[in-house]
């Protein structure tokens, strides 16, 4: 499906659609939205780059295989739950903020990270499963 | 404490990164971890005897009530002491056994988790966490006895030790659950003075025979016994350490311990004693019968720990002290021989006993070593063994009940064999001519004889001076199952009794046996004859029968083909949900609480019914994959519709995504092909028919129900509250919620590496092809 118009939009498309899928997740704290949804959301955004220009571009574009965000994303959710325990001395996934809001993106606490985190495993995994089904089938 | 129990655990993992460097003449370094636990407990020996109590706590899941709750007693201590000062021994007499062993840094390390394991069992107060240390001993002692990996036997004899006990170790998880439960804590201390409640409970006997199950397996009783000797393929310094004095004597320890707890109820005591008296004959008998020393060793030792389980269900207190003196004996005599065995292993390569005579003129420490364990163990005077065969006949016949006298010949005819045992072992191969070739055996090293004869040598001097043990071991252990311990006496010499007499008797008689009855091999080859029809083989069927049905099983209901997993598990569902639904339900559909149908809900309900009737009935393929996509998009207008926003957004990009998925997919296949006839179809169709069904009836229900919604207000509160957020849904997945979102995407990243590595390890055994 390698049309120009497709190609051409999706150059575009792609930075647009990934900034969309962060806004996603930080507004997810106060409306709809969050780190699963806007993980989907930039997955769909690279596999539309992959429609576009062939699995190789993207992969080329992306450097690294996509099953490298798995861990890295479970590591930055577990990290973010373990600090209480560390840092703070309290229950594991106690939920801890900061005073006053950033802003843009609003008020910082654990929890973001926390969605940060399954925003990237979700991207790894659906990344991995679509990349690895194209490949092979 | 803690730091005792964890040390071993510590030093492994060490072993396994540095125990390189700790091969060859080093190894013997590594017997100072035991022997400096063995002083770090001698030390409290004073304290102890006077009742004190050391205990140490440490919170673990206290809102279950699981904490690392340990209490050095009485019990707990003679335990500790046998565990590393016999361990301390073994680590030596390994260092020297095992020499120049590709695998001794291994051997090491297993040995510590196993002696950390121990440890943490005596040690543990709290029922739940001597769960965890007692499948760590299963586990640990599966290494040690498959040790010498390259033999199919040794394999076979670990994996069968591990199923027996590893069954065991889910019994006992089953019973201490169900005695927590009842008596509302796990820990034992606290649930001493519950013991008549617990006892009156109904669920008692279920709690008991459960606990009895676990102990049972572990401690080698009758049925269970087979796995014991099956476990002598292991290296002499495993036999030794597992069968003297830890691993199978752990069971023991769980009846002493929760004897107070549980004890005193017929029940108990009456199985506790047939299963006793039944082992330790069986087991002693079996022994006539072995030429093997360590099928000799291994079956006087399962009619020691008869003799122990049978004490403990007299439940007397002379039949309690009787037990604590004899787990002392034993580890001292028995490991004594284990020590010895693997001596003249050592040297003649043989445990044949019929093979083996005179060594006495080539290795003159062991012969020693063993003569004494042997006088040790048929309870002759001045011997430490002499004071326990004593107290064993004064409980049985001090015995409250008609059956004292049976119980008395019993126990005298069991340790008769024990003691015909003992001198197969420990006295035969020392005696008489030196066998030709064997002049030229070599004398042993020092740490190969030193720690037999250290512990022989023990066993006399605990028996010429009993004071030794009474005041800093023996009374304890009584106090710690609550006996009062204050006349305790022991003494050689109590004037001439009947108990005197039936000890003269048993010494004679076991002599008499001995120069009677000479152990050959078609005698062995009479006993194997019945093997048939031993609990060994009926397990071993009903494994092999297990086996085969789970293979059927497999092939019926995993037999590859996806349409097949999902037929099998939908019509399940039904059946299994209808048959409730019928059974229970009322069916009343209270058309007041629907809302009004509007004109955009219809229009999209006329869409999900075409795209439905397109999916099933168009020609392509890709059409049939669009379709069930526009039947997700509408499905996710009915969740903005209801004002379910998130719900819709999520749905929508998964609707998406799957769509791509089943093209990439379809891309790669064949031309639409009519792969199912009309017949299956129309099965297809009824199944899916009444799923669907079922589905709508349930949501029908679920409408007619009463809504709590306690759980929904609160997480609506205290969202903005508790966790910062206003978007409740986002705020329960990553902050309420949010170990639950932790294991799901761990759930998540173990299906893609799993897709990965189906498509991609096909994928390359079907490129080596290509080459």
């Amino acid at each position: 499906m390698k049309t120009i118009i497709l190609r051409t939009a999706s150059n575009y498309l792609l930075p647009i659609l990934l900034l969309f899928s962060i806004f996603i997740l930080l507004r997810g704290h106060y409306l709809p939205g969050g780190g699963f949804v806007g993980g989907l959301i930039a997955s769909i955004a690279f596999v539309l780059h992959a429609f576009a220009n062939g699995l190789k571009d993207t992969k080329k574009l992306l450097k690294f295989h996509p099953g490298f965000l798995m861990p890295v994303g479970l590591a930055l959710a577990f990290l973010s739950g373990l600090l209480p325990v560390i840092g703070f001395d309290e229950a594991f996934m106690t939920g801890l903020w900061m005073h006053d809001p950033i802003p843009v993106i609003g008020s910082i606490g654990t929890a973001l990270f926390f969605d940060i985190g399954v925003y990237i495993v979700v991207q790894g995994v659906t990344l991995t499963i679509i990349f690895t089904i194209s490949e092979s089938a | 404490m803690l730091i005792a129990i964890l040390i071993g655990f510590v030093f492994a993992l060490f072993l396994a990164f540095a125990g390189k460097f700790l091969k060859g003449k080093l190894s013997i370094l590594i017997s100072l971890i035991p022997l400096g636990l063995f002083i770090y407990f001698l030390q409290y020996i004073p304290s102890i005897s006077e009742g004190k109590l050391l205990v140490e706590n440490h919170q673990w899941i206290p809102s279950f009530g699981v904490n690392l709750n340990f209490r050095l007693d009485g019990l707990a201590l003679l335990f500790s002491l046998m565990i590393t000062g016999i361990g301390t021994l073994v680590f030596a007499y390994t260092s020297s056994y095992l020499k120049n062993h590709i695998y001794l840094d291994r051997f090491y390390a297993y040995l510590l988790v196993f002696m950390g394991a121990m440890l943490g069992l005596v040690l543990s107060d709290n029922l739940i966490t001597l769960f965890v240390f007692w499948e760590l001993t299963s586990i640990s002692s599966f290494f040690l006895i498959g040790f010498n990996n390259t033999n199919p036997d040794s394999r076979r004899s670990a994996q069968t030790a591990l199923a027996v006990t590893g069954i065991g170790g889910l019994l006992f998880l089953a019973g201490a659950l169900i005695l927590g439960n009842i008596a509302g804590t796990y820990q034992i201390s606290e649930m001493i003075p519950l013991s008549e409640m617990i006892g009156q409970n109904a669920h008692y006997v279920l709690a008991v025979a459960l606990i009895f199950g676990a102990a049972f397996t572990k401690s080698a009783q009758f049925p269970f016994h087979f796995w014991l000797p099956g476990a002598m393929k292991a290296p002499t310094p495993v036999s030794t350490y597992l069968h003297s004095a830890t691993m199978v004597k752990a069971g023991i320890y769980l009846l002493f311990r929760l004897s107070p707890v549980l004890g005193g109820q017929a029940f108990w005591n009456t199985t506790l004693l047939i299963v006793g008296a039944v082992t330790m004959f069986y087991a002693a008998f079996h022994t006539l019968f072995r030429t093997d020393l360590k099928g000799v060793l291994a079956y006087s030792t399962i009619a020691a720990l008869g003799i122990l389980t049978f004490l403990i269900g007299l439940g007397t207190h002379e039949a309690l002290l009787a037990a604590g003196v004899f787990i002392l004996v034993h580890a001292l005599y028995k490991a004594t021989l284990f020590l010895m065995t693997g001596a003249i292993d050592l040297g003649t390569k043989t445990r044949d006993i019929t093979a083996l005579s005179g060594l006495r003129k080539v290795m003159l420490p062991i012969a020693v070593a063993g003569i004494l364990a042997a006088i040790s163990n048929a309870g002759i005077p001045p011997s430490v063994g002499f004071l326990g065969k004593d107290l064993i006949y004064e409980s049985t016949l001090h015995f409250d009940h008609s059956s004292a006298i049976f119980l008395t010949i019993l126990a005298v005819a069991t340790n008769v064999l024990i003691a015909y045992a003992g001198y197969v072992a420990g006295v035969k191969p020392f005696i008489g001519k030196l066998p030709t070739g064997m002049e030229n055996v070599d004398f042993p090293p020092l740490l190969i004889w030193l720690p037999p004869v250290l512990l022989a040598v023990l066993g006399f001097v605990f028996g010429i001076f009993p004071g030794l043990i009474q005041e800093s071991l023996i009374k304890p252990i009584l106090t710690s199952v609550g006996q009062n311990a204050s006349d305790v006496h022991l003494k050689l010499w109590h004037g001439f009794t009947p108990i005197l007499g039936l000890s003269v008797l048993t010494i004679s008689l076991g002599l008499l046996l001995y120069f009677l009855w000479k152990p050959t091999k078609s005698k062995e080859d009479f006993i194997e004859r019945f093997e048939r029809i031993s609990p060994k083989s009926i397990l071993e069927n009903l494994a092999i029968l297990f086996e085969r049905g789970s293979d059927l099983w497999t092939r019926i209901f995993q037999n590859g083909y996806l349409r097949n997993y999902i037929s099998v598990i939908i019509i399940f569902l039904v059946g299994l949900v209808s048959v409730t639904l019928l059974k229970n339900t009322t069916y009343n559909i209270d058309y007041s609480s629907f809302s009004r149908l509007t004109v955009y809900e219809v229009v999209t309900l006329v869409i999900m019914i075409l795209s439905i009737g397109f999916a099933v009935f168009t020609k392509s393929r890709l059409a049939a994959v669009a379709a069930t996509g526009v039947m997700g998009y509408s499905i996710c207008l009915f969740f903005v519709f209801y004002s379910a926003p998130d719900l819709a957004m999520t749905q929508f990009t998964i609707d998406t995504l799957t769509v791509i998925l089943f093209v990439l997919v379809l891309y790669k296949l064949p031309k639409y092909l009519k792969l199912s006839d009309y017949k299956t179809r129309v099965k297809d169709a009824v199944i899916s028919t009444a799923f669907g069904g079922l589905i709508t009836i349930l949501a029908l229900e679920v409408l007619a129900q009463p809504v709590n919604e306690e759980i929904s207000n609160y997480y609506a509160e205290n969202s903005y509250i508790l966790a910062h957020g206003k978007n409740v849904v986002n705020v329960i997945l990553v902050d309420f919620r949010g170990t639950d979102t932790m294991v799901e995407i761990s759930v998540l990243t173990i299906a893609a590496i799993g897709v990965f590595g189906l498509l991609k390890l096909r994928l390359k055994s079907s490129e080596r092809k290509q080459k």
